[in-house]
């Protein structure tokens, strides 16, 4: 799963008053025959594989023989003596920390300028949009490197400009960034999602406040934000979970390197689990992640009461 | 970048110029013949193959849940439906270890079958949302309409739902192309032998390689985007706007 829903997920959303026929045994038999795909498909490729994870973590595991229980070393060792657990943990950290902001930010400001109705605008928008569609590509990745090689166009159209340019892939201070920007340009499914959002916007709003004499700015900050930021939080939840996860450039691109810079979290653990076949380890540290990224999603849900607007609630701030 | 896919082949020694000095169609067909053996047409072979198992899976399964969560009440539903949810927020890589030795003990890796599976079961908690939220759209008094002209709940399904679902599908059926076109840690992980290798495999062996071809790594490298760009310029109406009207209501 890359991208996610375009709305907060409600617990009760299933639930409609009214129709109560629940409980009688053939309605409940075709409901179960319909989900039947997505629970088998829930059992044994989520539910048994987190547990077994979670089995699997505390114990040695090679593929080739049974696992063997070795309680917490795995997490001694990933704790007190392997640098490259610190290492990829603080180039993901510095990854989520400016990528997911800068690609929020950037989305939204090409989701307003699409949200215009100017004539023609399918086409802009389809322009805009397909690029970064297919930016998780591997092609597009094998382009990126080329582009921002030593000798790449980057680095030739900066020297039209008298600049001499930086193997940018190849040097450690830059590396991290070049991925970030390949990254935000992958801003598409971001980008409709805010778009969807602005054209709920009641049109309404907008014109009473122009009757008040409001300024564009006066109108983004008092009307556009706040109507958008159930959205906006959407995508900032998701867009956290999904750039902890972030493979394919830092795999294709840099390979982790060079000096670990771009060594990514998940690039260390299909090393640990696919290269080195330690299974064990490998699981212990997806624990470790899915612990990081539910606590992140906590705080963010928590936080979210002082900066959510829901219309539904009447208006306040819930 | 047209530039890179006409590169001259005396220009790859270093990288090549924005604008070549003489355009080269070798690339192409060479890059095309890739190690003799086994030509770009399979890797195009093998991935649309692998292509229309997702779409066919993805189409029907989420189709078949979404209707169950939308329209029937059944014991548990809303408990079933939060825990979809939540599998959305699940980091990928808790899952994975345990997925491969799975498939692993079934003598499953290196087939199609650990890409293709998950597609039948569901085709993912994004799309089956998108289907929910869509199917709450379509008026319950066709549903009640069917029923009185004696339909069951698998009628109404096949005759009034499943149809009515097409432009949806649509979305479905082109975000599942396109992602699976992408998904390249999957197929890394449980693709290794060449003779069944995909299009991104075989792309990301052009790089491994010793001295990279950016003239012939560049040329297949906009080939192999050129089916997503087919799609979705055949469906680009449903594409953005599909999205913009199932997706954020309720």
């Amino acid at each position: 799963m890359r991208h996610g829903v375009m709305t907060v997920a409600k617990p009760d959303a299933a639930k409609r008053p009214g129709r109560k026929r629940r409980g009688t045994g053939d309605a409940n038999w075709a409901g179960y025959l319909f989900i039947s795909p997505w629970l088998l498909g829930f059992f044994l490729l989520t539910l048994w594989p987190i547990a077994q994870s979670f089995y699997l973590s505390f114990t040695e595991y090679s593929l080739l023989d049974q696992p063997k229980w070795i309680g917490t070393d795995n997490f001694a060792k990933i704790f007190g003596n392997d640098p490259l657990f610190a290492k990829s943990l603080g180039v993901t950290f510095m990854f989520v920390l400016v990528s997911v902001p800068l690609k929020l930010l950037f989305s939204l400001l090409v989701a307003m300028a699409l949200n215009q109705s100017l004539r023609g605008m399918d086409i802009y928008r389809t322009a805009i949009y397909f690029p970064s569609l297919i930016g998780g590509s591997i092609a597009v990745a094998a382009l990126w490197r080329n582009m921002f090689g030593l000798d790449g166009y980057v680095n030739q159209v900066l020297a039209w400009f008298g600049i001499q340019g930086v193997g940018w892939i190849s040097n450690p201070d830059t590396a991290l960034g070049t991925l970030i920007l390949l990254n935000t340009w992958q801003f598409g499914s971001t980008m409709v999602i805010f778009l969807a959002g602005l054209k709920q916007i009641p049109q309404e709003l907008y014109e009473s406040a122009a009757v008040d004499g409001a300024r564009p700015l006066r109108k983004f900050l008092h009307i556009t934000l706040p109507m958008l930021s159930p959205v906006m939080f959407f995508n900032l939840v998701l867009g956290i979970i999904g750039s902890f996860q972030m493979f394919t450039s830092a795999f294709i691109i840099t390979k982790g390197g060079p000096i670990n810079s771009t060594y990514m979290y998940a690039l260390f653990l299909y090393e640990k689990a696919f290269k080195h076949y330690q299974m064990g380890y490998a699981s212990a540290l997806a624990w470790i992640l899915l612990v990081i990224v539910a606590a992140l999603t906590a705080i963010n849900f928590f936080v979210s009461r002082y900066w959510v607007f829901y219309e539904s609630d009447g208006g306040k701030v819930k | 970048m047209v530039g890179g896919r006409l590169a001259q082949k005396t220009e790859e020694l270093r990288l090549p110029t924005l604008w070549p000095a003489t355009p080269m169609w070798e690339n192409y067909s060479e890059g095309w013949r890739f190690s003799g053996e086994y030509t770009f047409a399979r890797f195009f072979g093998n991935t649309l193959l692998m292509e229309a198992g997702n779409v066919i899976g993805g189409v029907l399964t989420a189709a078949l849940v979404a209707y169950g969560f939308g329209r029937l009440n059944f014991k548990l539903r809303g408990l079933w439906f939060s825990i979809m949810l939540l599998t959305m927020m699940l980091p990928g890589q808790v899952t994975v270890v345990p997925q491969y030795i799975l498939f692993n003990h079934f003598g499953f890796v290196d087939s199609y079958v650990p890409l293709v599976l998950p597609h039948f079961l569901g085709g993912g908690a994004f799309f089956i949302f998108l289907l929910v939220q869509f199917i709450r759209g379509i008026p319950r008094d066709l549903d009640e309409a069917a029923k009185i002209d004696g339909a069951s709940v698998y009628g109404i399904f096949l005759r009034i739902i499943f149809p009515l679902l097409k432009p949806a599908l649509v979305t479905v059926a082109i975000f599942t192309f396109i992602w699976s076109w992408d998904d390249f840690f999957a197929q890394v992980l449980y693709i290794s032998s060449i003779d069944k290798f995909t299009v991104g495999l075989a792309l990301r062996m052009f790089i491994d390689q010793f001295e990279i071809q950016w003239g012939q790594l560049l040329a297949m490298s906009l080939l192999s985007i050129v089916p997503s760009v087919v799609i979705f310029l055949l469906a680009q109406k449903h594409f953005v706007e599909g999205i913009a009207t199932t997706g954020l209501k309720g």
